[in-house]
């Protein structure tokens, strides 16, 4: 492939909205108020809506005769780019809350960068994504805030969700080769300069949530090599049931 | 605890120009949850550019039964309306 | 108020009705009107909601991201839906807490077709070509019907539905285009979802109780039959462009009629699954059940939050 470094950092951006906006899916009809739903699915929504013009492109960028969806369900778990964060599965609200959270401010540093890409199809997805991930964060923000500052029994949820998700924030940062190879080039993000940011901003808001900010020394990593935690497979064998059970049919 | 969250009433506006229009009500803790409940639920096939919101409890709603005394007594003040008054059909631009 | 004064405001309401006025929530109603609607809105809205579960069930493996997406948005739909009907239904002074204790407590019922199970893609077709097609052909006259927020509510729904039964023929159609083996699920989707669908327009007219006084308030246009038949007739020509065959040995056109002549329904069935043994009546009032009450702490919490932040609000001020 001429351009396997480009595809590869597409798909690593792909996959984070599409697993993440799986996550949000299993929960439609199944949230605690309808109208936490309608916004969850809105979010999902949005996430799948990015995660399709990214395949598409990815599918361009290839050469081969492919499409967005082949590019979706057809490869195995170890060649899925996503971070650990966004794979983790909705244990209780506060971990839906929390993930969405850690990832969207994340996300949003992200974009506004990308944005800034020498590669114009990447700036312009960027562009569109970073009104929508600013909703994103803020409504996932006040819902850290209600949570964290809500009844006792929801700050030892939120607590407990910020906690068991905190080891996977270090990797948003990671620089894979490939990372690297794209920052230099002016596609893409310089990683390392947002985590500043980021801990600066999280931690603002968890402590407004009368949340602690977690001291951890040791982080996981894995993801962006393809190296999952347990949990991803479970979702891909969903993700990929018709595909894999009917190879090769229009839908 | 058993409080429930409240009832809304929410208002948008369609586009620039129009007023804002009652669309419905929801539930929501508070103040901005309503207004993001209202644009998820109100506004998701781009219906808005401006919403209110308004806890349900702070409408004041006059009552159908006094609808006599509140609304017929403007029935026969035709003279409000510039068909009560006639002129020849020459004058123009009025 | 006397026997003779309720009578004579009886009397000037079903003229108001006669006359199409619509009847607002503030208006004096009869206690019968108040409760008929508060029955049959929160019904509607139970449905709508039960409703996303068994579409809900394929949003993960859905089999592109096109129909993932399209899937997503329209179960996020019947939320909105179920939304607009309580709040409809809350205008009439019960509040959407009480009716889902109604439901939950399984004293309120909803459409019994959501208590058959999803278990191909090919369900999620039929069911937006038919199950929707069904809905949709109750529906469109309620629009019309005198309670002023529940026509309120339809007219916002059924604009939204119009996308729904088009996704669904869409994939029945893809489906019928594709290999053999996808002819196969479709056709079978059809054979499990043709009869529960007759049953949605409900018992025959023969059997149903409410006809006369809901056709009275414009809470209906048609009669049972009459609804399943203009279904019928609309819905086997399309089966006959998908080339998937209606299972149905007696379904003739009948030249006469201008209609077609079909099958005996079992009827044994539908009260079967009405009364609670359908295949997945558990599992639905479960799985709604589990949500709520698995949303207690969240939203408990924001209640709590709000209640602090009003407080703030308070003591800076003064």
């Amino acid at each position: 492939m001429k351009n396997e470094a480009l595809y590869t950092y597409i798909l690593g951006l792909a996959d984070n909205s599409l697993i993440l906006g799986q996550r949000l899916g299993e929960l439609c009809g199944h949230g605690p108020s309808l109208e936490t739903d309608i916004a969850c699915t809105n979010i999902s929504l949005d996430l799948i809506g990015q995660t399709r013009t990214y395949y598409q492109y990815a599918a361009k960028v290839s050469g081969k005769e492919i499409t967005e969806d082949d590019v979706a369900f057809l490869r195995l778990e170890r060649e899925y780019r996503n971070v650990l964060l966004v794979e983790q599965p909705n244990t209780h609200f506060g971990f839906v809350i929390a993930r969405q959270y850690l990832f969207d401010v994340f996300h949003l540093l992200f974009l506004n960068e990308l944005q800034h890409s020498k590669d114009e199809t990447l700036s312009a997805i960027a562009k569109k994504g970073i009104k929508e991930v600013s909703y994103h964060k803020r409504f996932s923000g006040d819902w850290v805030k209600r949570l964290g500052d809500g009844t006792e029994e929801s700050h030892k949820k939120m607590q407990e969700a910020v906690n068991a998700l905190w080891r996977y924030t270090d990797e948003l940062f990671e620089m894979s080769e490939g990372d690297q190879q794209m920052a230099t080039e002016g596609i893409g993000v310089d990683l390392s300069k947002l985590k500043e940011a980021y801990y600066e901003e999280v931690s603002e808001l968890l402590s407004e949530a009368t949340l602690e900010v977690p001291e951890r020394k040791y982080f996981s990593y894995g993801g962006k090599k393809g190296i999952h935690t347990e949990h991803m497979g479970y979702l891909l064998s969903d993700l990929q049931y018709m595909q894999r059970t009917y190879p090769n049919m229009q839908w | 605890m058993k409080k429930n969250w409240p009832l809304w009433e929410v208002f948008v506006r369609s586009k620039n120009g129009l007023e804002h229009r009652h669309f419905g009500s929801l539930h929501a803790a508070d103040a901005d949850m309503a207004l993001e409940n209202a644009r998820d639920v109100y506004t998701r096939r781009n219906e808005g550019v401006s919403i209110w919101v308004v806890e349900s409890k702070h409408i004041t709603a006059s009552n159908p039964e006094n609808n006599g005394e509140m609304f017929e007594p403007a029935q026969d003040k035709v003279y409000r309306h510039p068909t009560f008054y006639d002129l020849p059909d020459e004058v123009k631009h009025m | 108020m006397s026997e003779k004064e309720v009578k004579n405001l009886e009397a000037i309401f079903e003229a108001r009705i006669a006359r199409d006025e619509k009847i607002e929530p503030k208006d004096w109603m009869p206690e019968k009107y108040r409760k008929t609607h508060i029955r049959q809105i929160s019904q509607h809205a139970h449905s709508e909601i039960i409703g996303m579960l068994p579409e809900g069930n394929w949003i993960t493996r859905a089999p592109s991201l096109r129909r993932k997406a399209a899937l997503l948005a329209k179960v996020q739909d019947e939320a909105g839906h179920g939304l607009y009907l309580y709040s409809a239904c809350e205008t009439l002074g019960v509040s959407r807490d009480e009716l889902y204790d109604q439901l939950h407590s399984g004293k309120a019922k909803y459409s019994s077709i959501f208590n058959y199970p999803t278990v191909t893609w090919a369900d999620i077709g039929a069911i937006g070509w038919l199950v929707d097609g069904a809905a949709i052909i109750n529906q469109v006259p309620l629009c019309n019907t005198s309670f002023g927020p529940y026509a309120r509510a339809m007219v916002r729904v059924c604009k939204e539905e119009s996308f729904h039964q088009r996704q669904g023929y869409e994939i029945m159609l893809t489906l019928c285009n594709g290999t053999e083996e996808q002819k196969a699920m479709a056709q079978d989707a059809l054979n499990r979802w043709w009869w529960p669908s007759l049953m949605m327009l409900g018992p025959t007219d023969a059997e149903s109780v409410h006809t006369e006084q809901s056709m009275k308030w414009k809470l209906k246009r048609k009669t049972n039959d009459e609804l399943r038949q203009q279904f019928i007739d609309q819905t086997v020509p399309q089966a006959d462009i998908l080339g998937i065959t209606v299972p149905d040995p007696d379904l003739k056109w009948n030249e006469e009629r201008g209609s077609y002549d079909f099958g005996e329904i079992d009827w044994d069935e539908f009260w079967q699954v009405v009364k609670g043994h359908g295949p997945c009546n558990k599992e639905r009032m479960n799985a709604r059940v589990g949500a709520w009450e698995r949303g207690t702490w969240v939203r408990d919490a924001a209640m709590a939050y709000a209640e602090k932040q009003e407080k703030k609000k308070v003591s800076k001020a003064s």
